[in-house]
């Protein structure tokens, strides 16, 4: 064995202290060896830990350590190179691997104490959470209550049970003492105890509303604190050492008023109710501030309800005076029915009664008319004539006139002939004019339908009785008549404002102008003028022969044909023009045919239609002359046959109430003589009727016919049956123009 | 019986007279016009009618022969004709009348005279029509019977 080159002793005297070193060392070792191991059995264990390869450094460091130690406790005695060499290789390791990490725990040790730092921090944000979970979890409380208050409160509209509700709820949430509710007084200056929570029955405590306190809550729309001495909370019974904290907040009345339709309400009101809540006493409890906020949300959820109830209460009043009213409208009516029908059963028999004995004094007077008369007689019975006539007029218009006032008055519509209407209106005022020497002209336009379908009888009546009065109020002058047709924008008059044309394909709008040079009107007293019963009197000379209902029927009739009248005058003095404006239809062709035509009716031989009808028929061919006398003879008429226009002329008189006068072109002039009838007749009842036969079929014969002044036309052949019902159309309507 | 007889026959002729063109509804018009204030009506204008027909065919014949046709004479007779024949309904005088008046207004003196052959043609056609009606009529007179009435659908 080779000794070492150390020279350590061999196996010194001190065995003890080498006992202990021997032990220590060995003790180290085990440490050294162990530490490692349960480093890395626990690190095993956690999963999360960053720094492993240090781990392993020091793992390393220790065991060279610990191996450092252990080789040591062989170098106490003699050892061998061998022994020497692995100590010292050991040494060198471990001195390597200990610088190492003594570098290495440089960068490590100012992260792990940072990470603590971290730890640090988020325990602090954890708490803080805590916090705010507490809170929200109290909002959250707060909201459900508020909810559950709302619910209850907005699940009545009894105003009272709102309020009561409400206390009671908040009493419950908030776990008050006392809560009340101070409503303002009907003067609006003083705040009444109307509603408690403990107290029952409140007595009537009254405070004066401009108290600065109570200023001081309505100024702001927040629950403000109050303190406990303040008028409007000194309810509790005193004696308590400390009186819990006092909120007060407002309560706005909202009217009816304040809902405006897509507004919001305007919290413009001025009347505020006072909310107040107390604390219980002798609790060290303070209004937090969502417990605020929960009376104020409250505040106004209550404000909304009790709008609600009022709006209810308000609609339900409105609803029964609405049914009051109804009852008494049905009431009404009934009456007003009643009455209506009253009149019109009065008025129907007044019709049939008046009538009679005018009709009566009427015919009876004209049949005296035809007998023989002395002067003075004749005179009286014509007065006599006059006066029933016009009294039978009055009767007729005052009959008319409740008739259309009824709206009961209907049109008899039918086709007829316009320019057949003029001329008849033409000759009624012809006599009248000429006595005043009024120049009375009539001009029909070109464009003027022939046809026309309305109600003639009321038109003519209407027209009559504007030209009636142009004749009636001048003194002199002229009077013409001009009809056309009206187009858009004559109709669109600056003095019919109201007057809304409407043109269709099969309507016309007829415009009658009646122009005199009378007295004319005063502009201010035009509207009056169709008035019923308003007279003007502001002439002297004004022959008051009339009810004052004429010109109030017209229009009347003229508004029943959708049209309009109206009157302007320059002044007094200056004439006066009317106009007049009324929807007439278009007749189609075919109803000119159907005109007249009755259905076939049975032939009655027996039957005689027209008993004594005096009629003169012209004809150049004797077998059609024939043929026609003997229809007219079958129909009874007393006829008188004549073949020459002379022979007409000649035997033609005012008996004849038809003469049929056949036309061939170019025979007779039957024009000349239709035109001579007409000078010789001058008074149109006496005048007969003017009757083509022809077996023409031109447009032109039948317009010739109407231009010379010929009241019918009919084509040949004629049957019985068309015979005698042109004849009956003929009496009645005194005219008859066949379509062609 | 032999009235009954007659009678049939007179009926079944009328009816045939109206569907061969000779009569038109104008016919029974005038039928309806007789009655017992006046039994012979229809006889008296059917006899006028052919007093005036001959009259204005001899005027027409007279006018036509003319070296200067007075265009408006004839159409004043032809129309006159015309207006007679439709008055007691006989249909072919009148239609033969309105062909005439065609050519009268177109001065065609060969289609006048073409048409006055054929309107006296018809006029005499239908005056023997008549003669046998008349002749049918009265021998149910004679019997005592009554002429009866046509009824026809048109």
């Amino acid at each position: 064995m080779e000794s070492c080159n150390c020279i350590e002793p061999q196996w010194p005297p001190d065995d003890l202290l080498m006992k202990y070193q021997y032990i220590s060392d060995f003790f180290i070792a085990l440490a050294y060896f162990s530490i490692p191991l349960e480093l890395i059995y626990f690190v095993k264990k956690s999963a999360v830990f960053p720094y492993r390869w240090v781990l392993v450094q020091f793992g390393a460091f220790i065991v060279l350590c610990g191996a450092t130690h252990l080789i040591n406790l062989w170098t106490f005695t003699v050892h061998s190179r061998t022994v020497a060499s692995v100590m010292t290789t050991a040494k060198v390791l471990t001195a390597a691997v200990s610088c190492i990490t003594a570098l290495m725990l440089v960068h490590i040790i100012p992260d792990l104490l940072s990470v603590k730092t971290r730890e640090l921090f988020l325990k602090n944000k954890a708490a803080e959470l805590d916090r705010e979970m507490g809170l929200i979890r109290t909002q959250e409380e707060t909201g459900r209550h508020v909810r559950m208050l709302t619910h209850e409160i907005r699940s009545t509209l009894d105003r009272h049970t709102i309020l009561k509700t409400t206390l009671v709820e908040l009493g419950r949430t908030l776990a008050l003492e006392e809560c009340a509710l101070w409503m303002p007084t009907r003067t609006g200056l003083e705040l009444q105890l109307s509603y408690t929570l403990r107290q029952q029955n409140p007595v009537g405590y009254t405070v004066p509303i401009h108290h600065p306190v109570i200023n001081q809550v309505f100024s702001s729309n927040r629950a403000v604190k109050i303190s406990p001495n303040c008028p409007v909370a000194r309810l509790r019974p005193a004696g308590k050492y400390m009186p819990g904290e006092v909120v007060a907040v407002r309560v706005p009345l909202l009217h009816l008023s304040n809902f405006h339709i897509n507004d919001w309400p305007e919290l413009s009101t001025k009347r505020y109710a006072l909310m107040v809540l107390m604390l219980p006493s002798d609790s060290a409890r303070q209004w937090h501030v969502h417990e605020l906020e929960l009376v104020e949300v409250v505040a106004d959820q209550v404000a909304v309800a009790l709008s609600h109830a009022a709006i209810l209460e308000e609609s339900m009043r409105a609803r029964d005076l609405l049914m009051d009213q109804n009852v008494a409208l049905d009431l009404a009516r009934r009456e007003a029915e009643t009455a209506i029908r009253a009149r019109n059963d009065f008025l129907a028999v007044m019709n049939h009664e008046m009538r009679t004995p005018m009709h009566a004094i009427i015919a009876l007077s004209s049949l005296l008319q035809e007998t023989e008369l002395t002067p003075e007689q004749r005179l009286m019975v014509e007065t006599v004539l006059k006066s029933s006539n016009l009294l039978a007029t009055l009767i007729n218009d005052v009959l008319d006139l409740s008739r259309l006032e009824d709206g009961s008055l209907q049109l008899d519509l039918g086709t007829f002939n316009l320019y057949a209407v003029f001329r008849e209106v033409l000759n009624l005022i012809k006599p009248i004019a000429s006595v005043k020497k009024l120049h009375v002209s009539l001009n029909l336009a070109p464009d003027l339908p022939e046809y026309a379908v309305g109600d003639e009888k009321r038109l003519m009546q209407t027209i009559l009785n504007i030209v009636g009065n142009a004749v009636k109020f001048s003194k002199e002058g002229s009077i013409s008549i001009t009809a056309f047709v009206a187009k858009l924008d004559t109709l669109r008059d600056s003095k019919a404002p109201e007057f809304l044309p409407v043109l269709s394909d099969n309507h016309f709008y007829l415009r009658v102008q009646v122009k005199d040079s009378g007295s004319g009107i005063n502009p201010l007293d035009i509207p009056k003028l169709f008035t019923k019963f308003a007279q003007n009197q502001s002439t002297g000379t004004r022959n008051s022969g009339g009810s004052g209902l004429g010109l109030a029927i017209c229009k009347r009739f003229v508004n029943l044909m959708e049209g309009h009248i109206w009157i302007e005058s320059e002044g007094l003095g200056k004439g006066c023009t009317a106009i007049l404006i009324v929807k007439l239809g278009m007749p189609e062709r075919v109803n000119e045919s159907k005109l007249p035509y009755m259905p076939k009716m049975p032939t009655n031989h027996g039957q005689i239609a027209f008993p004594g009808l005096k009629v003169l028929v012209m004809d150049e061919n004797g077998v059609s002359r024939m043929v026609t006398e003997g229809l007219l003879l079958h129909l009874g008429c007393d006829v008188t046959m004549v073949g020459s226009s002379d022979e007409c002329l000649r035997l033609v008189s005012h008996e004849h109430k038809v003469v049929f006068m056949d036309i061939c072109v170019p025979c007779i002039d039957s024009y000349g003589i239709t035109i001579r009838i007409h000078e010789k007749f001058t008074k149109r009842h006496e005048r007969p009727l003017l009757v083509a036969l022809t077996g023409n079929t031109d447009k032109v014969t039948k317009e010739n016919c109407m231009r010379a002044g010929m009241d019918g036309l009919i084509l040949k052949p004629v049957s019985l049956d068309k015979m005698r019902s042109v004849l009956t159309d003929l009496l009645e309507h005194r005219v008859f123009f066949e379509a062609i | 019986m032999e009235l009954v007889q007659i009678q049939r026959r007179l009926v079944d002729y009328t009816k045939s007279l109206f569907m061969e063109g000779f009569l038109d509804a104008q016919f029974l018009q005038l039928q309806q016009l007789q009655d017992d204030s006046n039994p012979y009506f229809v006889f008296e204008v059917v006899s006028l009618f052919f007093e005036d027909s001959e009259k204005l065919l001899n005027e027409l014949t007279i006018a036509l022969d003319q070296p200067n046709v007075d265009f408006k004479k004839i159409d004043s007779h032809v129309h006159q004709l015309k207006g007679s024949s439709s008055s007691i309904g006989a249909q072919r005088v009148k239609n033969a009348c309105i062909a005439f008046r065609n050519y009268c207004d177109v001065q065609n003196i060969e289609g006048c005279l073409t048409c006055l052959q054929q309107v006296k043609q018809e006029c005499y056609l239908v005056k023997n029509k008549f003669e046998t009606l008349f002749r049918l009529e009265q021998q149910i007179m004679a019997s005592g019977g009554s002429v009866p009435t046509i009824e026809l659908g048109f």
